[in-house]
C-alpha cells in the first residue's frame, strides 16, 4: 500500500499498466560517457510514447557513465518514466540507501536491482568491486525500506521510498535447473517485476517459464521478457561467443545470414517481432523489455511492427 | 598457509637505494614453504641486490638471516643484538611479519620484499590457490565446503549471478564459478535447501584490526568484560 493509499505499491506508470492487466512494453537508455545532456534528450525523444518505462542503466559493462539517477531525472523532465537501475558493484549499503531515498524524493518510482558486471570488463579494471550486498539482499533492502520504513540496520526512516521493485533473471546461465529457484528467491526477497536477459533460445525460455508457472511464481511477480534485435551477423556472433550467460542458437545466425546483403538488420527486427507476438500469448509472461542497444531511433519502428502501440493510459 | 610473492626487483632496489648496510630477514614458516621468503630466497635476493648495486656504482653491504617465524616475539628476540649494526632491514615475511619486525625495532626502517597474497592451498610445486579471506563468519557449512567469499569474483552470498558460463566465471574461462560448484556439490548431497533460503546482508567485521584470544587464554579481567 503506497503512502497515497491508492492501493498501489508505488503508483508508477509501469505498475499501473501491469496491474491493469496490459501487456507491458519497456525500453532502455544508456547514459552518456560524459556530461552531454543533449544526447540523453535526443535518445529519450525516440522512446517517448513508445514505452511504459525506460531502464536507465548504471555504469553498464562497468564503464563509467553519467550516474543512473541523474540520467533518470533528465528522462523525467522529458516526460518519460525511468526505471532506475542500481548495481551492487559500485556502492556500499550506505550509498545505496542514500541514493534510493534521493531518487524517490525526485520522483523516481521504479528501480531495478542488479549485481552488476564485474569491474574487470570495464574501463577501470583495477577498481575495487564493492559488492557489500548482493542483488538478492538489495531487493530485500528496498522492500524493507518501502514496506517497513526501516533502513537495513533496522533503524526507522522518515518518508518511505515507495518503489516498484524490479530485478533481472537469466534463464540461460548455468546451472539451468537452478535458475527458477533463484527466481523464487528473488520473489521471496520482495521483487514486483522481473526483466529477463535477452532471449534468443525460445525453446529454453518456454521451458523456464513453464517451470515458473508450475511453481506458481508467475502469479507472484510480473515477468517481462527481454528482447534485443540483432543489428548484424557480427553482433549475433559476438553475443554468442563473447557475452557470458547469453544463449544464441545457430538458427538465429543462419537466418540472419540468409537475409542477404543490406537486409540483415530488417531480419533482426522481424525475428524480434515474431518473438514479441509469441510472448503476448505466452502464459506467465506479462510484457516485453526491449533493449535496443544504441539503436534507440529504431524503437518507434519496432514498437509499430510489434503492434504494441498505442501504449495504454491507466489513471 | 599464508602465501606471498616476491616484489618486482626494481621496486625492492628503489626502496633500498639510500641504505648502505642492510640486514635481510627471512621467515622460516609459511613463506619459506611457498618458496618466497625463506633462507634460499634471502640468499638469492641478496646476491641480486649486491650485483645490481655494484653495477650502479653504489655498493651495499648485505647480510641475511632467517628466523623461524616473524610473527612471534620469541623468534624476533634473536635479532635484538644484531640490528644495531644495520641502517635498515628487509623483511621477506608476509605483511604480518613485516609489521611485527618493524614494531620490535621502531628506530629502523623496515622494507617488505614480498607482496602477501592470502591464505592458500598447495596445488602443485610452486602453485598455490587462495581459499580463505578470513571473513570471521564461516559459511562453508551451508555452501558445501566451497567459499563464496573467496571463490566468487563478486563475493555473492546468493549466487550464481547471470554471468555463469558453462560452469566458469564470467571473468575468465580458467576460473570456475564458485556458485556452480556449490550447486553441484549440494545437489549431489541432496542439500539444495540450504541455498534456497535467502542469505541476509553480511555482518562484515573486518573493518578494524581483529584480535583473537583463544578460550582459556584470556586474562581474567578481559574474560569478565567479554
Amino acid at each position: 500500500m503506497s503512502a497515497e493509499g491508492n492501493g498501489y505499491k508505488s503508483g508508477s506508470n509501469l505498475e499501473k499498466v501491469l496491474t491493469a492487466g496490459h501487456f507491458a512494453f519497456t525500453g532502455e537508455l544508456g547514459p552518456p560517457r560524459g556530461a552531454e545532456v543533449e544526447e540523453v534528450r535526443k535518445k529519450a525523444a525516440f522512446l517517448k510514447g513508445q514505452v511504459d518505462a525506460v531502464n536507465i542503466t548504471d555504469n553498464q559493462t562497468a564503464m563509467v557513465r553519467m550516474s543512473s539517477w541523474a540520467a533518470s531525472l533528465l528522462i523525467l523532465q522529458e516526460g518519460l518514466e525511468p526505471n532506475f537501475q542500481m548495481v551492487c558493484r559500485d556502492r556500499n549499503r550506505l550509498a545505496m540507501q542514500a541514493d534510493i531515498l534521493g531518487a524517490y524524493a525526485h520522483g523516481i518510482r521504479n528501480m531495478l536491482c542488479l549485481s552488476g558486471d564485474h569491474q574487470q570488463f570495464g574501463d577501470h579494471p583495477t577498481a575495487k568491486g564493492v559488492f557489500d550486498i548482493d542483488s538478492m539482499q538489495l531487493i530485500a533492502m528496498v522492500k524493507e525500506m518501502r514496506d517497513e520504513g526501516k533502513f537495513l540496520s533496522g533503524a526507522e526512516l522518515e518518508g518511505k521510498p515507495n518503489m516498484f521493485i524490479g530485478a533481472a533473471a537469466n534463464p540461460f546461465a548455468d546451472p539451468f535447473e537452478w535458475r527458477v529457484h533463484r527466481l523464487a528467491k528473488k520473489i521471496e526477497a520482495g521483487v514486483d517485476f522481473i526483466q529477463t536477459q535477452c532471449i534468443y533460445n525460445m525453446e529454453k525460455f518456454r521451458k523456464w517459464v513453464e517451470q515458473a508457472n508450475d511453481m506458481g511464481l508467475t502469479e507472484k511477480c510480473y515477468i517481462l521478457a527481454g528482447v534485443t534485435p540483432m543489428k548484424s551477423i557480427g553482433m549475433a556472433r559476438y553475443m554468442k561467443n563473447n557475452v557470458p550467460g547469453m544463449d544464441v542458437p545457430d538458427e538465429i545466425i543462419e537466418r540472419l545470414r540468409g537475409a542477404g546483403k543490406g537486409k540483415v538488420a530488417d531480419e533482426g527486427i522481424k525475428i524480434a517481432c515474431e518473438q514479441i507476438e509469441e510472448f503476448k500469448e505466452m502464459k506467465g509472461v506479462h510484457g516485453v523489455h526491449l533493449m535496443a542497444i544504441e539503436w534507440e531511433h529504431k524503437v518507434p519502428e519496432i514498437a509499430e511492427r510489434a503492434k504494441v502501440l498505442p501504449r495504454p493510459k491507466v489513471e | 598457509m599464508i602465501v606471498g610473492k616476491r616484489k618486482p626487483f626494481d621496486e625492492i632496489k628503489e626502496m633500498l637505494q639510500d641504505y648502505k648496510k642492510v640486514l635481510n630477514v627471512g621467515c622460516g614458516t609459511c613463506v619459506a614453504v611457498c618458496l618466497a621468503g625463506g633462507e634460499k630466497e634471502v640468499a638469492v635476493l641478496n646476491t641480486e641486490l649486491d650485483m645490481a648495486r655494484k653495477l650502479d656504482d653504489n655498493p651495499i653491504d648485505l647480510d641475511g638471516i632467517t628466523i623461524e617465524r616473524q610473527c612471534d616475539r620469541e623468534y624476533l628476540a634473536e635479532l635484538d643484538d644484531k640490528v644495531k649494526d644495520y641502517d635498515a632491514l628487509i623483511s621477506m615475511a608476509c605483511g604480518v611479519g613485516v609489521q611485527f619486525l618493524a614494531e620490535r625495532f621502531p628506530g629502523k626502517p623496515v622494507f617488505p620484499a614480498l607482496d602477501t597474497s592470502g591464505l592458500a592451498v598447495n596445488q602443485d610445486v610452486g602453485w598455490y590457490e587462495e581459499r580463505c579471506r578470513s571473513c570471521q563468519h564461516c559459511v562453508l557449512g551451508w555452501t558445501g565446503g566451497v567459499c563464496p567469499v573467496t571463490m566468487c569474483a563478486k563475493g555473492l552470498y546468493n549466487g550464481p549471478c547471470g554471468g555463469t558460463n558453462q560452469g566458469n566465471c564470467e571473468i575468465s574461462q580458467d576460473q570456475p564459478c564458485a556458485w556452480f560448484m556449490i550447486f553441484e556439490r549440494l545437489a549431489t548431497q541432496g542439500r539444495l535447501d540450504h541455498i534456497k533460503k535467502i542469505h541476509p546482508a553480511t555482518d562484515w567485521r573486518d573493518q578494524t584490526p581483529r584480535t583473537l584470544i583463544q578460550p582459556g587464554y584470556k586474562k581474567p579481567d578481559k574474560e569478565e568484560a567479554a
